[in-house]
């Protein structure tokens, strides 16, 4: 395998020349699902969280962060044992940082937010802005500050479209390999929501939790649990994030995090389809803000978009409207 | 709080739920009766947990090459040493415990000495504030301490603004350094374009902080708590990353520079013939302009606290505590939240506005670096950590706060980690506050019961 390296994100970069508006469009489109799919898979730990313990879970970003670490290191370990089969080498990093990313999600909720569960309104939402600092700062001092670069694991792809003035829109392998993941992991997801104990134990906490523990449900193992599925599903993002645009820092969890959160609001807090497509509107958004507008402002544009959202539409896309209780 | 005996336990004890039943819990063991096996149990288990999280975090260290290329290097001692800390951590928190006895039967701190501790608050605010009013006679020949002074005493005005937002009114503030930045940007670029004076500005940057409060206050503050503090965190960085790209107008990242200092009615405290030092024929000593930013940042810190204790006496300021307490309940006393609600965003704001004046006239340049969500964090852990409400607390908190920072200036790397670790464990073990928690102004005489119910639902 070639290890040059390029700090470059590996999206198709931008012509110099004007292309034609319509495969510009398409280009940005195919480039915006990809991100939104990554969004996404994050969404889902906020919804998921705050659907049943009803906290911002501050810290889901980081663990982002963290299982984007993991899967860089663990794909370094094992490119050096001489592995070199491309798919062994994804499933092993797969597995690896989600089982362990799962854990810091477990050992987060056990450290930093059980104990505060029937604390008063604001004290879990602290904590877990100290969780943030405490594990953007230990994979800072435990990794070092500076970006850690990746070479493209994945390469080549499709060309879809020539057009007459030489713009290419292109499918890269590692888009679809995104996207693939993400709806399969979607599809295992729902199953496990719908079809499970575990899911139903999940859902049964979300309405009433001193209700399902007089049921019998282990309402302590069930938000455990959602914070370890949501902890994996970032880790799996993390690792998207990781193939997609090659690099990992100690603080990109912190944007992607909020960015992730406004998907979850933007699709309707609590409502898992709507996480996805929260995540896939504030990705698409986000692209095409970039290609139209400015590359400086879209960050700008994302969080605007999460104020627009909280004042016009609290409930989101999907979301039930809350109902308050005196 | 109850459910912390078991916290790590649950995997067995799954017959331990949370709510209502976990409150009904009492036969918590006697503390002899979890034996060493169970310790040891524990202690292994966690090391086991910890080896697996640092096992590539940290047993693993990866770096760029000169090239670009990757390299990494193993580091099994520390894991093995940190694996090994945690064994024994995990061992003397359990014993710890053990010898505490079950939650909230024993108080941290003992009733006496609260009272004690209360009966001495009288005189401690007095006796502080005349230590600082000394501070630049004692410590005149020491620029660092002054330096240090100064930044504590912005803090504690920063502490005091958020306070009324946070400890007042009770509407969490992630994005309050956006006040601040919108104040020190506003004094620098009226002082360096138009030249306008420090005391013309400081009125001017409190009033636009206030104004751009109200404009983020005014269609956000219908919302939850915990949406309330996402929007102002957005809100925050949408004004850093505004102050970064907007060059034409900020000079984005490499910010303002030259920024004129403070004048004494009009007299500048410079070495030159028109000097303070020459006019009243002493000799000139750069620590007279430190020392006269020492008593404006006093003087400005002492007004927020006069405003606010002011303000708390008046309806308004009722009102916020209504607020803070029951918003519900509230409405249905016919207190209009919104307006309630953004009077105290807006007052807030404009303490912030002021403090940023300060600092950009003290620093001499302002960059969006010191406008992070670290800083709104740091400001906010003071409120929380001097226990919402307190004024007094809020001062001591800022002084532990950023004391504790300059410690450990040495291991600036560790600096936030530990910072991170503190506001974890601040909010499990006094999630009220460390120093003092204020209570209503006024409040019925007779104690009402809260059920668990309400407990839950976040107004215990």
């Amino acid at each position: 395998m070639k290890l040059g390296i390029s700090p470059v994100p590996y999206q198709n970069r931008l012509r110099s020349r004007k292309p034609q508006p319509m495969d510009y469009f398409a280009q940005q489109l195919i480039n915006g699902i990809v991100l939104g799919s990554i969004y996404g898979l994050i969404a889902i730990g906020y919804t998921m969280v705050y659907g049943i313990v009803g906290m911002i879970n501050f810290a889901h970003g980081d663990i982002f962060m963290i299982g984007g670490f993991i899967a860089l290191i663990s794909f370094l370990i094992l490119v050096s044992f001489g592995l070199t089969a491309v798919p062994v080498i994804l499933l092993i990093v797969l597995l690896v940082s989600m089982a362990i990313t799962a854990l810091y999600g477990w050992t987060v909720e056990l450290i930093a937010y059980r104990p505060l569960r029937h604390s008063f309104r604001l004290a879990p939402m602290l904590s877990a802005i100290g969780m943030s600092f405490v594990l953007s700062n230990f994979s800072q001092v435990a990794q070092g500050a500076r970006v850690k670069p990746v070479p493209p694991i994945i390469t080549g792809g499709y060309t879809l479209y020539h057009s007459a003035d030489g713009f290419v829109v292109r499918l890269s392998n590692i888009q679809i390999v995104v996207v693939l993941t993400t709806i399969v992991l979607l599809g295992i997801f729902t199953w496990l929501v719908s079809r499970t104990r575990l899911g139903r134990d999940m859902r049964a906490c979300e309405q009433d939790q001193t209700m399902a523990s007089l049921l019998g449900v282990d309402v302590d193992r069930t938000i455990s649990m959602t914070f370890v599925i949501g902890a994996a599903l970032a880790a799996v993002a993390g690792m998207m994030y990781l193939l997609y645009y090659g690099l990992v820092d100690f603080y990109m969890g912190f944007v992607a995090g909020i960015k992730a959160f406004t998907a979850a609001v933007l699709g309707g807090i609590g409502s898992l389809p709507g996480a996805m497509l929260g995540g896939l509107a504030i990705g698409l958004i986000e692209t095409l803000w970039s290609a139209y507008f400015s590359v400086e402002y879209k960050d700008v544009a994302a969080f605007s978009i999460l104020i627009v959202v909280l004042i016009f539409l609290p409930t989101g896309l999907l979301g039930r409207p809350e109902v308050e209780k005196v | 709080m109850s459910t912390r005996s078991n916290t790590e336990a649950n995997v067995k004890s799954p017959a331990l739920v949370s709510g209502l039943v976990t409150a009904s819990v009492t036969d918590h063991k006697p503390a002899l009766a979890l034996g060493f096996a169970f310790i040891l149990k524990k202690a292994l288990l966690s090391a086991f947990v910890a080896l697996v999280l640092f096992s590539l975090m940290i047993g693993i260290r990866t770096e760029a090459g000169p090239t670009g290329q990757l390299t990494y290097w193993t580091r099994f001692g520390e894991l093995a040493t940190i694996v090994a800390i945690v064994f024994v951590g995990s061992i003397v928190i359990e014993l710890v415990r053990q010898w505490l006895g079950p939650a909230g039967t024993s108080q941290l701190v003992p009733a006496a000495v609260q009272n004690g501790l209360a009966a001495a608050g009288r005189f401690i605010a007095p006796a502080l504030l005349i230590f600082t009013l000394l501070v630049p006679v004692i410590f005149h020949d020491q620029r660092y301490i002054l330096d240090l002074a100064i930044l504590v005493l912005t803090y504690v005005m920063l502490g005091w603004g958020l306070n009324v937002v946070v400890g007042l009114a009770g509407l969490l503030d992630l994005g309050y350094v956006a006040f601040y930045a919108v104040g020190a940007y506003s004094y620098a670029l009226l002082a360096t374009t138009f030249g306008l004076s420090f005391w013309v500005c400081l009125p001017l940057a409190g009033f636009l902080a206030s104004l751009w409060g109200v404009m983020l206050g005014f269609p956000v503050l219908r919302l939850r708590g915990d949406y309330l503090a996402i929007v102002t965190l957005a809100f925050g960085e949408i004004i850093r990353l505004v102050i970064i790209n907007w060059q034409s107008l900020t000079g984005g990242p490499n910010g303002i520079t030259s920024i004129p200092r403070p004048t004494l009615f009009g007299i500048p405290l410079t070495a030159g013939d028109d000097g303070l030092a020459a006019k009243l024929g002493i000799e000139f000593d750069p620590t007279h302009r430190i020392i006269f930013l020492f008593y404006i940042i006093l003087a400005m810190a002492l007004l927020t606290n006069w405003v606010t204790i002011r303000l708390r006496r008046l309806p308004i300021g009722r009102a916020w505590e209504a607020l803070r307490e029951d918003e519900v309940a509230c409405r249905a006393l016919g207190i209009n939240t919104t307006t309630t609600k953004l009077t105290a965003f807006a007052t807030g704001a404009m303490f912030g506005g002021f403090a940023g004046a300060f600092f950009a006239t003290r620093q001499g340049f302002i960059s969006p670096e010191s406008f992070t969500f670290q800083e709104s964090a740091l400001v906010l852990a003071i409120v929380v950590l001097g226990g919402m409400g307190s004024q007094l607390g809020v001062a001591l908190a800022a002084l532990a706060m950023i004391g504790g920072f300059e410690l450990f200036r040495g291991l600036e790397q560790y600096r936030m980690l530990v910072f991170g670790i503190a506001m974890v464990l601040l909010m499990i073990w006094r999630p009220r506050g460390l120093i003092g928690h204020r209570a209503p102004t006024v409040y019925l005489k007779q104690a009402q019961a809260i059920s668990s119910d309400l407990v839950k639902e976040g107004r215990g």
